[in-house]
């Protein structure tokens, strides 16, 4: 094995490299999980917990106070729910994402790995507690004995891509950018409470009555896949355009994403 | 034989921004236009060179040690070579796995239980899980810590973290194994069980680049050498001769004698105020004949005084090991807050070489203060001992006085 050591030149996305340090992907995601629950009375339940409370407090304000229209006679709490879901893998994916790479600075500092483990873990993490989320769904369509389309299988899991694609990509490049620059740490969750707000969690597309602001809300990913979710509990039809458009969107975040991060990993040690 | 390493004209470039923010913010740029229109060229930036054109080989089975000052650039070198920052210039051509340990327990979690940072820490490090689950053992039975495997990190000693850091990293198995100075810290005995574990790696042909600050362990471990000074290659030869470089270089920077200015004496501390070698007529020198008396003439200030005090002073060699020490009860000394005597060591009794003081006032039991390291140096010249024949070579630290009796 002969290799070389030498100034930053050409961008390669090391996909070979990160396969050869697989396993540390599952330890920085299993460490982070541990860590996240450690000294807690409750443990995992709080993954299934605070989705939960979110739903119901929702459901009382937005459901039966404001009485949300869902243009569908779906209950609110699986409507809401059906949102918070994937919103959950986005918000909490991004937060731990970008601060992922200051976080971790010690071990930058000291050893060499791909660096994008560090981020992409961090999203890992989520996603366990996403699959914790979801039994709780489960639980609650069981419990409102609501049908399912069987387009679900199919539906659910392009949705998750999409968010998980948006993540990564917004997730990596807010990382990359709070190494040089610590401003981010301050974006990140004022950014996120905006997103909320931009992203159909409480409410439907179709609420929006202003064409113009339908058409920015398409360029959210995370629109097109909560409308995917949807889809396939509310028994309307897709709107595939809004679709289409998130899955361009979240590749072309990812791979922003992914060529910043590989563009600038070189310099963390010396700016963590 | 083909090089397993090959440093060739390796740079670094560290841009130093003069300016107080500690770190790079969107506000700098914005604030500096208000608070300092006029001076806008304050905020220089500066190129230091933390390695300059440093190119050299290394060979399958080397040891080598990697000497120089704070700042002369080993740690940069030690990143280079591990990948965790490129250099600006140069290039390095390695064929083998190289596994570095710039410090120990990196990634450990306070967290979590030891076993589960025996697995995180070696997975940082490069292991695999089969790996780590194949040496677990021996990683358990090397750091002695097995009773308190399942407790959280954060309930252990730090003694007890570095033992177990250092068993994780003991068992790694790379190529080549690039180790800073990892073994600063930790109990003498522990430092011991580490320096074997490392010569048996050394032992078992694989290649290591050491840096150390500890000549003794530097000297014990590594064949070769390398002196680094100001980020250049200044010397690579035997790690003897690149350490006796490099100390002969240090010594003679360093001040024969310690005194403390009137000013400076503190109305309610015990301070030193004065210590110097010096030979039977008083008169301070650095250099010594190994059969002439030295006289230590020593002068506190005792202005906190209590009668349990002691002066406590320790002689050092170039190598950093302590050769003895001697603790003197104060009360005996004291006139008016002062305390001065003189310490008169035996002629015939140090070897040739460079030495040093270690001194404190302590309260045994209680505290010490005033300590001062690597004060008043002096050398030992061979004024024609019986070991004269034999300059050069190591022979210990002292002349003893024995007798051989016919049998």
């Amino acid at each position: 094995m002969e290799y070389e050591i030498k100034p930053v030149s050409k961008l390669s996305l090391g996909l070979k490299e990160l396969w050869e340090f697989k396993e540390l992907f599952y330890f920085f995601t299993w460490r982070d999980i541990k860590v996240k629950y450690k000294q807690t009375f409750l443990g995992v339940i709080w993954a299934i917990l605070q989705p939960f409370m979110l739903m119901v407090v929702f459901t009382l304000f937005f459901g039966e106070a404001l009485h949300v229209q869902t243009d569908s006679n779906i209950p609110y709490p699986i409507f809401v729910y059906s949102g918070l879901l994937l919103w959950n893998i986005f918000s909490s994916g991004l937060t731990n994402a970008s601060n992922s790479m200051v976080s971790n600075a010690g071990i930058i500092k000291k050893i060499y790995f791909p660096r994008l483990i560090i981020p992409f873990s961090s999203i890992l993490v989520a996603l366990f507690d996403f699959l914790m989320a979801l039994l709780v769904y489960i639980g609650l369509l069981l419990f409102y004995k609501h049908p399912v389309e069987i387009k679900i299988l199919l539906f659910l899991p392009i949705g998750l891509l999409i968010t998980i694609f948006t993540t990564f990509g917004i997730g990596t490049l807010l990382a990359a950018l709070n190494v040089k620059y610590r401003d981010f740490r301050y974006v990140i969750p004022f950014l996120i409470q905006i997103l909320f707000f931009l992203t159909p969690v409480l409410y439907p597309v179709s609420i929006l009555k202003s064409s113009w602001v339908q058409n920015v809300l398409m360029f959210n990913p995370m629109a097109g896949a909560i409308e995917l979710l949807r889809a396939s509990v509310v028994h309307a039809p897709l709107n595939i355009q809004l679709v289409a458009i998130s899955a361009i969107t979240s590749m072309v975040l990812f791979i922003a994403g992914l060529f910043y991060f590989r563009k600038t990993e070189y310099y963390f040690a010396d700016l963590a | 034989m083909k090089p397993i390493l090959e440093i060739k004209n390796i740079s670094k470039k560290f841009r130093i921004r003069h300016e107080h923010q500690a770190y790079l913010s969107l506000r700098d740029s914005i604030s500096g236009l208000f608070s300092a229109p006029f001076s806008r060229n304050s905020k220089e930036v500066e190129d230091y060179w933390a390695l300059k054109d440093v190119s050299f080989d290394v060979y399958p089975g080397d040891s080598i040690g990697i000497i120089g000052k704070n700042g002369a650039g080993k740690s940069t070198l030690l990143k280079i070579l591990s990948k965790i920052t490129p250099p600006t210039e140069g290039r390095i051509i390695s064929r083998g796995r190289i596994a570095s340990l710039l410090e120990v327990g990196t990634g450990f979690h306070q967290e979590l239980s030891g076993r589960e940072n025996i697995f995180l820490n070696g997975s940082i490090l490069g292991m695999k899980r089969k790996e780590i689950l194949n040496k677990f053992d021996e990683i358990v039975d090397f750091s002695g810590v097995e009773k308190f495997l399942d407790t959280p990190l954060k309930h252990y000693s730090s003694g007890m973290q570095l033992r177990l850091a250092f068993a994780v990293a003991a068992f790694l198995d790379p190529e080549i194994l690039v180790i800073d100075e990892v073994l600063a810290v930790g109990d003498a005995e522990f430092q011991k069980k580490c320096l074997g574990k490392m010569e048996e790696v050394v032992g078992h042909g694989r290649t290591i680049l050491f840096v150390s600050h500890q000549m003794g362990s530097l000297v014990q471990l590594c064949k070769k050498g390398i002196l680094l000074q100001h980020g250049k290659l200044k010397m690579q030869d035997d790690i003897n001769k690149v350490v006796n470089q490099y100390l002969n270089n240090e010594d003679s920077k360093k001040a024969s004698k310690l005194s403390l200015e009137k000013e400076a004496i503190k109305p309610d501390d015990n301070q030193i105020i004065f210590v110097e070698n010096t030979d039977v007529n008083g008169i301070g020198r650095v250099e010594f004949n190994h059969d002439e008396q030295i006289i230590v003439d020593c002068a506190l200030s005792l202005n906190n005084y209590n009668p349990n005090l002691e002066f406590a002073i320790s002689l050092y060699d170039r190598m950093k090991r302590r050769i003895f020490t001697i603790h003197e009860p104060l009360h005996k000394h004291r006139q008016n807050n002062l305390a001065k005597f003189k310490i008169v060591l035996p002629a015939n009794f140090l070897t040739p070489g460079n030495y040093s003081w270690l001194m404190c006032i302590t309260h045994p039991g209680i505290n010490y203060t005033e300590i001062k390291d690597d004060v008043c140096h002096f050398q030992i010249i061979d004024n024609g001992s019986v070991f004269s024949k034999y300059e050069g070579a190591d022979y210990g630290c002292v002349f003893v006085d024995y007798k051989v009796i016919p049998n």
